[in-house]
């Protein structure tokens, strides 16, 4: 263990050694884009999909990075990532920056550059209406929403007595509020307004809990960036272009304390459009799948052979294979792999997705694998070398055949379990069929329709799955087979 | 008459209990061994022995002109020619259940002598009807009675063209209806100048097919003559015993 730390670090050691000296600027010049990432789950009105042509982005970070491209003599490029890893991502390099409510916490100070505020808003405190509890001294004892790592949670933790729920989308706190589940949300005014005012049970109970600014994110080694972006913001910003943007957005330039629903009803409708990208959704997830349980088959084979025919080493190293990837989470060893592993491997995230979900299962093909070969009766392979036939000849023709048979519905079931597992890759950046879901349950702010689409598409996917699996066993288990007439007249 | 096998001093033991205490035996080309004897006698395991299937301590196998050295391991290589001439057939027919009867009778030839597969599967239908089942070409074990898995697995092992066929109690697993048609396809093959040894409680079958019958009682082997010698006038108290029990 201690020498693999080891050769770890002096991979790492020499990977930041060799990497080229070129600046974040000078990079950004010679590829001549700024990629710049987000959430689309964010919806409304930072980046999202414009609900007329789902083909277009649209939104107020996208205008303001198209500003700052223009200022950069670049053109922008969008990165989809998921919320909550944008910090890890940036650092891993799959981007230059971060350009979404990325908000101003000492919680980035050292790990990463943040540029000059571009928006200053105010956090607000949401409840049903006529509530009793309407300060957070009042909530005492009370459960408030708001969104897992924000600034809005660091203001809770700040308040040992509330219990803070935390959500992944911006709709589901206004939702849980309304259903009762809690009893306040804090969350930022443009979210606020955009999210919870809209809805008439709820109200404003304080405008201005505290005030913030959304930021750029930016590698730490990337200081010359840093200041080009401060310095086209502040061109931004004299030339009146941004304060252009934020009024198109109806967005208050300073933070307001108009308890006033600004923001139009969603536009959003689940139309064709939707479903094609729900469609597009199911077939990341079904290529996804599929290629991660190829990879788990053979995989899984190659470590029952070891665990089964191998010396005492290989049995040690497929059991600790197999026990390890059991024994942690699949989302950690997906985490680890695509984050963890940035600075020695770089993964793209369908890539990571597929080794990570495929190395997890393979674990669990190889159970499948070992108990199918150790079902077998020592009779066959007995047979096999009683006519000759050598070990490898005994195991290709004779073992694995009939092993291969037993596990075939062990099989299905884990490829079956994989297709719904697959949503877990979500948290490395890819945008599989659940993902789709909620980003456009944000846009259409329901869940209902886009979850039975959802939960229909992956019946659809994983049913004739099932269905062909019976097919096949029942095929291979015939136990006849159709020999030519001519053949039967030249025997008899 | 030359000996295909000659096994001298063959000793084997499970731990501290001893199984074969010191067999010398020859066969000659042609001939038919009934091996008989009380059960735990050292029979099957004699016979496992001939073909490296069980690992022996000491002494010497010769077999199908090869030598068979003590303690090698069942799954060694160096077998591989051995068992190429040395055909077994098992008590519990271990036919390969994901393969047709016609499929189970040319496996081996076409992967260990490479035989090309069109003629093969022409001589692979000749030998499944040799014993009665040329019918059955394309049926899998599972489609098959006991008494005709049993004739597909000595078809298989008779596509090898062996030297010398071994025959594990081949009708022990079979009710006594379907004991009949196995044993008649042996008396052919005993007929036709094949070399067999097969171990058996057939005493009916014994005396009628095999040229000799060897007697096996605690490891040791204890009577070795023509049958009507070995059973009208056995020289060991204990074969007497066996035959009067039998």
């Amino acid at each position: 263990m201690k020498t693999l730390t080891a050769a770890l670090a002096i991979l790492c050691v020499s990977a930041t050694a060799f990497a080229a000296p070129e600046t974040g600027l000078a990079r950004v010049r010679r590829q001549g884009e700024l990629r710049w990432a987000g959430d689309l789950q964010g919806g409304e009105p930072y980046v999202f999909r414009d609900p007329r042509d789902p083909g277009k982005l649209i939104g107020f970070e996208l205008e303001l990075a198209q500003a700052l491209a223009a200022k950069l003599g670049v053109r922008e490029t969008f990165v989809q990532n998921d919320w909550s890893n944008l910090v890890p991502s940036l650092e891993r390099g799959d981007f230059d920056l971060i350009l979404n409510g990325l908000e101003e916490t000492p919680a980035l100070h050292g790990r990463i550059l943040s540029s000059r505020p571009y928006f200053n808003f105010s956090e607000q405190l949401v409840v049903r209406r006529g509530a009793p509890a309407r300060t957070l001294a009042q909530l005492e004892g009370h459960r408030v929403g708001t969104l897992s790592s924000s600034l809005a949670h660091a203001i809770l933790r700040a308040h040992p007595g509330i219990a803070p729920v935390l959500y992944g989308g911006q709709e589901e706190p206004y939702r849980d509020l309304q259903l009762g589940r809690t009893d306040a949300v804090l969350l930022d005014s443009v979210i606020a307004t955009r999210y919870g005012l809209t809805k008439p049970d709820l109200e404003l109970a304080d405008a201005d809990v505290a005030r913030a600014s959304y930021v750029i994110g930016m590698r730490l080694a990337d200081s010359d960036l840093k200041a080009a972006v401060d310095q086209a913001l502040i061109e931004l910003q004299q030339s009146g272009a941004l304060a252009a943007i934020y009024a198109r957005w109806k967005l208050p330039p300073e933070p307001t304390v108009v308890a006033q629903s600004s923001a139009d009803e969603p536009q959003t409708r689940f139309d064709r459009a939707q479903v094609m990208l729900f469609l597009r959704g199911a077939w990341v997830t079904l290529f996804v799948s599929f290629l991660a349980m190829a990879l788990a088959v053979p995989l899984g084979l190659l470590l029952a052979l070891a665990r089964v025919y191998g010396g005492p080493v290989a049995r040690f190293c497929t059991h600790s294979y197999v026990e390890l990837f059991r024994g942690t989470p699949v989302l950690l060893q997906l985490y680890l792999l695509y984050y963890g592993l940035a600075p020695l491997v770089h993964l793209s995230a369908l890539a990571a997705a597929i080794l990570g979900l495929g190395m997890n299962y393979g674990a669990y093909e190889a159970e499948v694998h070992r108990a199918a070969l150790g079902s077998l009766p020592v009779g066959q392979s007995e047979a096999a070398a009683a006519l000759g036939l050598s070990r490898w000849q005994s195991l290709r023709l004779v073992l694995l055949p009939q092993a291969l048979r037993t596990a075939l519905p062990a099989m299905t079931n884990d490829l079956i379990a994989l297709l719904k597992d697959s949503s877990l890759v979500s948290v490395i950046t890819v945008v599989e069929l659940t993902k789709q879901m909620t980003i456009t349950a944000v846009d259409v702010r329901s869940w209902a329709l886009p979850g039975a689409l959802c939960g229909g598409l992956y019946f659809a996917l994983s049913y004739p799955l099932a269905r062909f699996a019976a097919r096949l066993e029942a095929k291979l288990a015939q136990t006849e087979e159709h020999v030519p007439a001519a053949a039967l007249e030249v025997a008899a | 008459m030359s000996a295909v096998i000659r096994v001298e001093g063959l000793f084997k033991s499970h731990g501290t209990r001893a199984v074969l205490r010191g067999i010398d035996a020859e066969v000659n080309r042609g001939e038919t061994i009934a091996l008989v004897g009380p059960s735990g006698g050292g029979k099957s395991t004699f016979l496992r022995c001939l073909n490296g299937l069980t690992p022996f301590d000491s002494g010497a196998v010769h077999i199908a002109g090869l030598k068979l050295e003590p303690h090698t391991p069942t799954d060694a290589r160096a077998l591989l020619p051995l068992r190429a001439r040395v055909g077994m057939v098992f008590q519990g027919f271990y036919l390969f259940p994901h393969l047709t009867a016609l499929e189970n009778v040319c496996l081996a030839p076409q992967h260990v002598k490479h035989e090309e597969p069109l003629a093969l599967a022409e001589r692979g239908r000749l030998l499944l009807a040799r014993v009665g089942l040329g019918d059955r070409c394309g049926a899998r074990p599972g489609a098959l009675s006991g008494g005709q898995q049993q004739r597909v697995a000595i078809a298989r092992a008779l596509a090898m063209e062996p030297e010398v066929l071994l025959l594990d109690e081949p009708t022990s697993a079979l009710d006594p209806q379907l004991r009949g048609e196995v044993l008649a396809v042996l008396r052919d093959l005993a007929q036709a100048g094949n070399t067999m040894l097969v171990v058996t409680h057939e005493m009916g079958f014994a005396k009628a097919v095999a040229s000799r019958i060897w007697v096996f009682d605690e490891g040791k082997l204890v009577e070795d003559g023509p049958p009507a010698q070995v059973c009208e006038h056995p020289k060991s108290e204990r074969a007497r015993a066996f035959f009067q029990s039998a």
